[in-house]
């Protein structure tokens, strides 16, 4: 993703800024313009919490340049606590400890780098919540 | 008006490797590393994980702790870290911009070898204390590299920790009583431009650079706040391994009971800027109201610079409310042999690297 376009989108994947519809309160992450449930147009903001439960995860083998060396590794889509689901990957867990209903945290980590000589990009993906 | 730290956490990477697991590689003696240097494993951080991504989890749990503060109230954020992930481009930015400081917030990057952290910390409380900003934040974390089979590889590690400096005294959770910095010109470890590795002195990093800047701040502070040893129910002191901090604390006079609780290095290895702020957020996750802790950081280079805090009544209320630092160093770990430490910590090179 060219710099410019993901530093467009640094509140969603630095803040996990997403938006609730003023009309019916239904969660959205990203954000959108038109609510899908009752098509208002009044949204605000909020920022999500860390927490969420692993919906259904999968195991990348083959990946793709930005993530040579890293496979291989789990991607899973994440039902936040706050309502919203994301997709990232599942990692500093054992690829055959990932459960569906895991309860995880979303730690600040490195997403992937554009090159030797790019930009670092930085996101959010999921760790086993222990406490 | 008392100005202090309303707001401290920690972070560290979970994946750890022993001493054994380096020396079996490079033929070394692990037990005469274990007992010279007093050391027993070192964070590894992970592909994904380097000191921006430490020090953002790091502000996180100390805002936790700082009874909700408005994250565009920080006027300043200051990073020090040996390790920065960009040579031009700021940490800073990207830590302010994760935790919702943007954009009214002054911030800069500090480099001086391992006392980079502290100078935060002290950058940040001195702006406080002049009532230029609200609150400042003082970050120290690294990910330091030592090169393969030497000596610094047993020890280089990784680790952050963050301080939100105020003076609202119902947030205070320690205040920051009295400082002082020593420094002088003393080349004992040094990295040039370009070099993937550090270098150092040997011997020459011991008595002349450590032991003498170290022992300059402790005495040079005590005098200065009219204080002495016994006077602290704690204290902390930069730990590239495990003998130094004990040495030189014994040196100054301070006990195995007072300086233990800081020490982190057994465990850990040297966090380089996280070193002794790593530290003092273990000690803070213990303390009672009224303990006073002496804190002595150490750069290469050379400096330190040492700090008098008071703990205050509020510490109770928030020690539970962030992961504690000795909870993540003994018990949300992963232990990795040395295949997988050397393709986390990139000595591996890939295809078209």
């Amino acid at each position: 993703m060219p710099s410019a376009r993901s530093w467009r989108a640094y509140p969603q994947t630095y803040r996990l800024e997403a938006s609730r519809c003023s009309g019916c309160q239904k969660t959205f992450f990203p954000p959108r313009q038109v609510c899908n449930a009752c098509s208002g147009r009044e949204f605000e903001t909020f920022r999500m919490g860390y927490g969420g439960t692993v919906v259904t995860h999968t195991v990348i083998r083959t990946p793709g340049d930005q993530f040579q060396g890293e496979a291989p590794f789990a991607v899973g889509i994440i039902a936040m606590d706050d309502g919203p689901k994301m997709t990232t990957q599942i990692v500093d867990v054992p690829l055959e400890e990932i459960r569906i209903g895991m309860k995880v945290k979303l730690e600040f980590r490195r997403m992937y780098a554009e090159g030797h000589d790019g930009v670092i990009e930085y996101g959010h993906k999921a760790v086993p919540l222990r406490e | 008006m008392s100005v202090g730290i309303v707001g401290y956490g920690a972070h560290l990477p979970r994946r750890r490797i022993k001493v054994e697991e380096i020396a079996k590689v490079w033929g070394a003696d692990a037990p005469s590393y274990k007992k010279g240097l007093e050391l027993l494993q070192k964070s590894v951080p992970a592909l994904d994980e380097d000191t921006i991504t430490l020090s953002v989890e790091a502000v996180r749990n100390a805002l936790t702790r700082a009874g909700g503060i408005d994250p565009a109230d920080i006027g300043a954020l200051y990073i020090g870290s040996e390790s920065h992930p960009y040579a031009v481009k700021p940490s800073g930015t990207i830590v302010a911009e994760a935790i919702g400081a943007v954009p009214s917030c002054h911030t800069a990057d500090f480099e001086f070898a391992c006392k980079a952290g502290s100078e935060a910390m002290f950058v940040a409380y001195g702006l406080v204390k002049a009532g230029l900003v609200k609150y400042a934040v003082g970050i120290g974390g690294d990910t330091s590299q030592g090169a393969p089979g030497d000596a610094l590889e047993y020890s280089a590690a990784a680790g952050s920790a963050a301080f939100i400096m105020g003076d609202d005294p119902d947030k205070m959770l320690a205040t920051v009583d009295e400082t002082y910095a020593f420094m002088t010109d003393t080349p004992d470890f040094w990295r040039r431009e370009h070099q993937f590795y550090p270098s150092h002195g040997g011997r020459f990093t011991g008595e002349p650079a450590y032991f003498r800047t170290t022992l300059g701040a402790v005495n040079g502070l005590l005098e200065k706040a009219n204080l002495k040893p016994e006077d602290f129910r704690w204290a902390v002191f930069h730990q590239p391994n495990g003998k130094f901090p004990a040495r030189v604390a014994k040196m100054a006079g301070f006990t195995e009971e007072q300086y233990d609780v800081g020490r982190l290095v057994p465990l850990l290895g040297n966090t380089y800027s996280g070193a002794s702020p790593l530290g003092l957020t273990a000690i803070l996750d213990v303390a009672q109201p009224g303990d006073r802790i002496f804190m002595c950081s150490y750069g290469s280079g050379a400096g330190s610079d040492a700090f008098v805090y008071t703990v205050q009544d509020r510490i109770r209320e928030v020690q539970n409310l962030a992961p504690k630092t000795r909870w993540m160093l003994e018990e949300n770990t992963i232990q990795v042999e040395y295949g997988e430490y050397a393709k986390m910590r990139r000595k591996i090179r890939l295809a078209g690297e």
